[in-house]
């Protein structure tokens, strides 16, 4: 019973910056970073393991050697396997391309009991490989869980966040559930993580590792494609005011009366 | 940069402290300094990275690392709060009677325990007896197969919060500190009972109380090594903990070295950066060069104790002495540099400054460390 | 298989490094004076755009003959109905559609899922729909994300619209990704603009990527159809009026899955309004409010102009208020008639949930916070002083 999470290395966007004047980004030694809301994902796939006792837990990255350090991360906070997707092949791919591959990937590692992946990256922010994800594998999904109720070899019990609260949704299993910050806090590595984690190495499988057909993956496998980056409408700061608070209540009040909202 | 050329597994203790301290330690110090409440939170996620089980033995459920990695450990996590950092740093100080003194079945019981998370305090002070450690009077009477506490500790960093406790009481009060013994108390143990926690300038995170004892039966097991051994156990103790309270100080320090810098480059006044002014620049100078030069002998000291050297006294005592001299001034300095703002609450020299302090005061008072280093010296040359 | 590369035209290249410094995949890097690209280059092309020398160039092996798949015509939309009331992004995105579709010479679809939903075809008519193709079971009367999207597979494979959209809200981010991997067609998420290539008649999707730091347009040239989100409340409604329209019926086969899927309960989140995408006002609170208690005063506020409750990340994380009120990267984004900001200082990842909101109020009492960068309107005050105040004022001027 694999429970597999999905993890992706990505730059750090806190510390992307936009140059106004040359409009472009301005990138003072951008780290590398486990995508944040995979953080949670790992966690969560661990806490299954701890709370059912059963499942071994399998991080999954697709993406260039270097992605080894995101699943060093994960070996150090405890998951028990780590595997590599990396080829040529499979750059230039787009959600509906990973997506794929990962699920190739998956269907590789076998006997999935429930895939874990974080609500969206931070740097593509589309929140689509999850769902896609599902749809390949052809098993149910549930989006944006903020807490797993139950879970055992045959079902999942969660709670999803919607526009107006929140869902209680069974599943069977196998099943994608896509996860958002409010359902756990991550640990930290420990010491024996990290040192275990310093030896690791990870499986390691390419595009003939795996069953794929060619013109799913990579850049033939992907409809989408970026034809333009351009800096977003810069937004300039108006007139800041100071003084008492009796002042500046009213000034602000007089603004609502302006903006028609009393 | 200069390399002290941490070995794989110092470096990787120095990259989770460091994360820890970054990643939640610096979010909630001001609010545990305000409140003085305990972090048990931070303790847990603390002993659930393994840190505890950084200074004990393998064969006790530890890394069996030495006094280089708890300072790098220190080190680090100070750097996120001392006061927080104490409830780790305390309790290697209270483990430290155990682990060198103690005999198999003492180490069994309490090291696994310790290396789990338990916290741990080490009580040596009295009402009557800081600098002059001589002068306690806690009372251990053997009676049978039991010893019987009386008497009143100080001043005691995690009293209330420990479970074990290394205490230092006198077994034969005639012969005054030749006397003394150590033993090990349980938390729990009917007799032994906590002051008020007390409203400190500094390290407010920190739980400081009076460990109280009336009528405190323990079982003659908990004699560590032998009676009259106390003061031998208490200043070997020292020897190893010192480097600690002096990366605890560098924590200290750092920190503010880098709030200062930064805010020099930030701060405009007479249309530049402050840091453009050489008045300030030779402030941050002298900063950090103290700094390095603290930090060098610390981690020289730590490796010398590692190695085995066990004729430190005088450097240890020296390292302590210097470390906190230099976080008390660094403090002091980092802000000033902010000046009015250093004053206020809002940010975060000022906690710095009144942590600092403390560092210059306990595990012997800097006064008694040069006395130390003094009388070694004279020993040694001829 | 085309083969796409960054190719450095080294009599351009300089050596200047720009490129290394933009690059936030690390995947360039300058060596001997020339830059030299790495193999973990995504082909985002932001270096492309910030070299000067013009030395950079994305090329692309012509790919092997590929044709636009024939007969899809068409604009299709999603009508979302959130506990029996159809939302507003659903009416939203029908003028986009409008206008995609008078573009394209072509008319506009939309799909209405659920349970006693018939009664909201006659708006969504009125609001631009020029067919209403209407599923209604008591099976589908909650939202499950695999039922829906086998019937909207069905809908498109029937009708085959060139181009589909719905509001990219937490049901649409979870449905269409799923129709369009089941239709193997490019998806983008979270548009804010739209646009079709004259040449081609593409549609051309824009969306903020890197938490809103860049802008990508993005198009689907050889799938259809093109999908795409729509990020909530940058389009306006049209202004209903009455219109003829078709409604058209389609039965719904409860589909045999090999798995089980059901909503059990429905929580709605009681008292304050959670629907932050919604609100046409918004005041947050950050670290500035610095505990539970004192979010009572953004609370205060709040109902006093009938607004909803958004928090920072730092808010939600330090525990004070729950994280379905955090709007930044991590947390919703909202593009409300009026964000009013206090206690925030407007990093970036908080900015780019809330900046795109018609009016920023900003209080905070430190001049050189950066929400004053984008702030419309700046108040450098103490939100505990200002805000009682501004509460009394407000009071007065309701006649209370």
């Amino acid at each position: 019973m694999n429970i597999i999470v999905c993890i992706k290395q990505v730059p750090d966007t806190q510390d992307v910056k936009m140059d106004p004047e040359r409009g472009t980004l301005i990138r003072e030694g951008v780290k590398s970073i486990v995508n944040p809301f995979d953080l949670y994902a790992l966690e969560e796939g661990i806490r299954i393991k701890e709370r059912t006792g059963k499942g071994t837990v399998v991080a999954l990255t697709m993406g260039p050697p270097q992605a080894e350090e995101a699943l060093k991360e994960a070996i150090a906070m405890g998951v028990d396997r780590g595997i590599l997707i990396t080829d040529k092949a499979f750059a230039g791919a787009d959600t509906l391309a990973t997506s794929y591959t990962l699920a190739k990937a998956i269907e590789k590692i076998g006997s999935p009991w429930v895939i874990v992946c974080g609500r969206q990256a931070i740097d593509g922010d589309t929140a689509q490989v999850g769902p896609e994800l599902a749809a390949w594998l052809d098993v149910p999904q549930i989006t944006y869980v903020s807490k797993i109720l139950e879970i055992d070899e045959k079902r999942i019990k969660a709670e999803r966040l919607t526009d107006y609260g929140y869902d209680v949704v069974e599943a069977t299993v196998p099943c994608v559930i896509t996860v958002n910050k409010e359902i756990n806090e991550p640990r930290l590595p420990s010491l024996r993580g990290m040192m275990k984690a310093k030896r690791f190495k990870p499986e390691i499988w390419d595009s003939s590792s795996m069953d794929v057909d060619r013109k799913y993956i990579g850049l033939e496998g992907s409809p989408t494609r970026v034809i333009k980056i351009f800096a977003p409408p810069q937004k300039i700061g108006g007139q800041k005011h100071e003084g008492t608070p009796e002042e500046l209540a009213k000034i602000i009040v007089k603004k609502f009366e302006e903006l028609k909202i009393i | 940069m200069i390399d002290y050329f941490l070995t794989e597994e110092e470096e990787i203790i120095k990259e989770l402290a460091r994360k820890i301290a970054e990643e939640k330690i610096k979010a909630k110090r001001a609010y545990y300094d305000e409140t003085q409440e305990f972090p048990w939170d931070i303790v847990k996620i603390m002993a659930e990275s393994d840190l505890f089980r950084i200074f004990i033995p393998e064969e006790y459920g530890g890394f069996g690392g030495g006094v280089m990695s708890l300072t790098v450990a220190v080190e680090e996590l100070s750097r996120g709060c001392a006061g927080i950092a104490l409830a780790y740093a305390g309790t290697a100080l209270g483990t430290f009677p155990i682990l060198l003194f103690g005999n198999e079945e003492q180490k069994k019981k309490y090291l696994p325990r310790i290396a789990e998370g338990e916290l741990a305090a080490f009580a040596l002070t009295e009402a009557q007896a800081g600098s002059d450690a001589g002068n306690i009077k806690t009372r251990a009477e053997k009676r049978g197969d039991y010893y019987v506490l009386n008497g009143t500790k100080q001043f005691i960093t995690n009293g209330g919060e420990a479970g074990i406790y290394t205490v230092i009481a006198l077994t034969n009060p005639e012969k005054g500190a030749r006397g003394a013994s150590a033993f090990i108390v349980e938390k729990g143990t009917p007799g032994l009972s906590f002051g008020k926690k007390e409203n400190k300038l500094g390290i407010r995170a920190s739980a400081t109380r009076e460990v109280i004892f009336q009528d405190c039966k323990i079982p003659k097991e908990n004699l560590l090594g032998k009676e009259g051994m106390g003061f031998i156990i208490a200043m070997k103790t020292f020897d190893y903990s010192r480097p600690g309270v002096a990366a605890q100080a560098l924590g200290i320090a750092q920190a503010a070295l880098e709030e200062a810098t930064k805010y020099a480059k930030e701060r405009i006044q007479f249309d530049v950066p402050i840091a453009n002014f050489q008045a300030i620049q030779h402030m941050l100078a002298d900063m950090a060069i103290k700094l390095e030069a603290a930090r060098a002998l610390t981690y020289q000291v730590a490796r010398n104790i590692d190695k085995g050297n066990t004729k430190i006294t005088k450097e240890s005592a020296m390292v302590k002495c210097l470390a906190s001299d230099v976080a008390m001034e660094v403090t002091l300095n980092a802000v000033q540099i902010f000046g009015g703002y250093g004053y206020m609450k809002e940010y975060p020299v000022e906690k710095l400054m009144r942590d600092a302090k403390i560092t210059q005061i306990y595990e012997g008072t800097n006064q008694i460390m040069r006395n130390i280093v003094a009388s070694q010296l004279l020993k040694e040359v001829k | 298989m085309p083969k796409r590369e960054l190719r450095v035209i080294k009599e351009n290249c300089t050596g200047c490094g720009v490129c290394e410094e933009v690059c936030p995949y690390n995947a360039i890097e300058v060596i001997n004076g020339i830059a030299v690209v790495r193999d973990n280059c995504v082909f985002c092309g932001i270096c492309v755009e910030s070299c000067a020398f013009e030395a950079l160039k994305l090329y692309e092996e012509k790919p092997e003959e590929r044709t636009v798949p024939e007969g899809y015509s068409g604009v299709m939309t999603y009508a979302e109905v959130l506990n029996g009331e159809l939302s507003r992004v659903s009416l939203e995105i029908l003028s986009i559609a409008r206008e995609l579709a008078k573009r394209l010479n072509t008319n506009v679809t939309t799909l209405l899922i659920g349970h006693n939903i018939e009664k909201h075809a006659k708006a969504l008519i009125n609001h631009g729909a020029d067919k209403v193709i209407v599923v209604d079971h008591s099976e589908l009367n909650r939202f499950i994300d695999e039922k829906y999207a086998k019937i909207f597979v069905t809908a498109i494979e029937q009708f085959k619209p060139e181009v589909v959209i719905g509001g990219a809200t937490a049901v649409g981010r979870a449905l269409f990704p799923r129709v369009a991997a089941l239709l193997k067609t490019g998806l983008t998420a979270d548009c804010t603009e739209f646009d079709i290539e004259k040449e081609t008649g593409l549609l051309l999707q824009t969306r903020p990527a890197f938490g809103g730091n860049i802008m990508a347009t993005i198009k689907t040239e050889f799938t259809r159809p093109q999908m795409a989100t729509v990020r909530p409340r940058v389009f306006k409604p049209l202004t209903p009026e009455e219109r003829d329209g078709e409604i058209i019926k389609l039965e719904y086969e409860p589909h045999k899955e090999s798995f089980v899927k059901q909503v059990l309960d429905v929580l709605i989140t009681e008292g304050e309004t959670v629907n932050l995408e919604d609100a046409d006002i918004i005041v947050s609170g950050g670290r500035g409010v610095g505990s539970k208690e004192n979010f009572k005063v953004i609370f205060d506020l709040a109902k006093e102009l009938n607004a909803a409750v958004g928090a920072s990340r730092a808010a939600v994380d330090a525990g004070w208020i729950p994280y379905a009120h955090q709007v930044g990267q991590t947390g919703k984004t909202v593009s409300p008639k009026i964000y009013i900001a206090c206690g925030i200082s407007g990093a970036i990842q908080h900015q780019v949930g809330m900046r795109s909101s018609d009016f920023i109020i900003a209080i905070n009492k430190d001049p050189e916070a950066p929400i004053f960068d984008i702030a419309d309107l700046g108040i450098v005050g103490d939100l505990f002083e200002v805000i009682p105040v501004l509460i009394k004022e407000i009071k007065k001027k309701k006649g209370e």
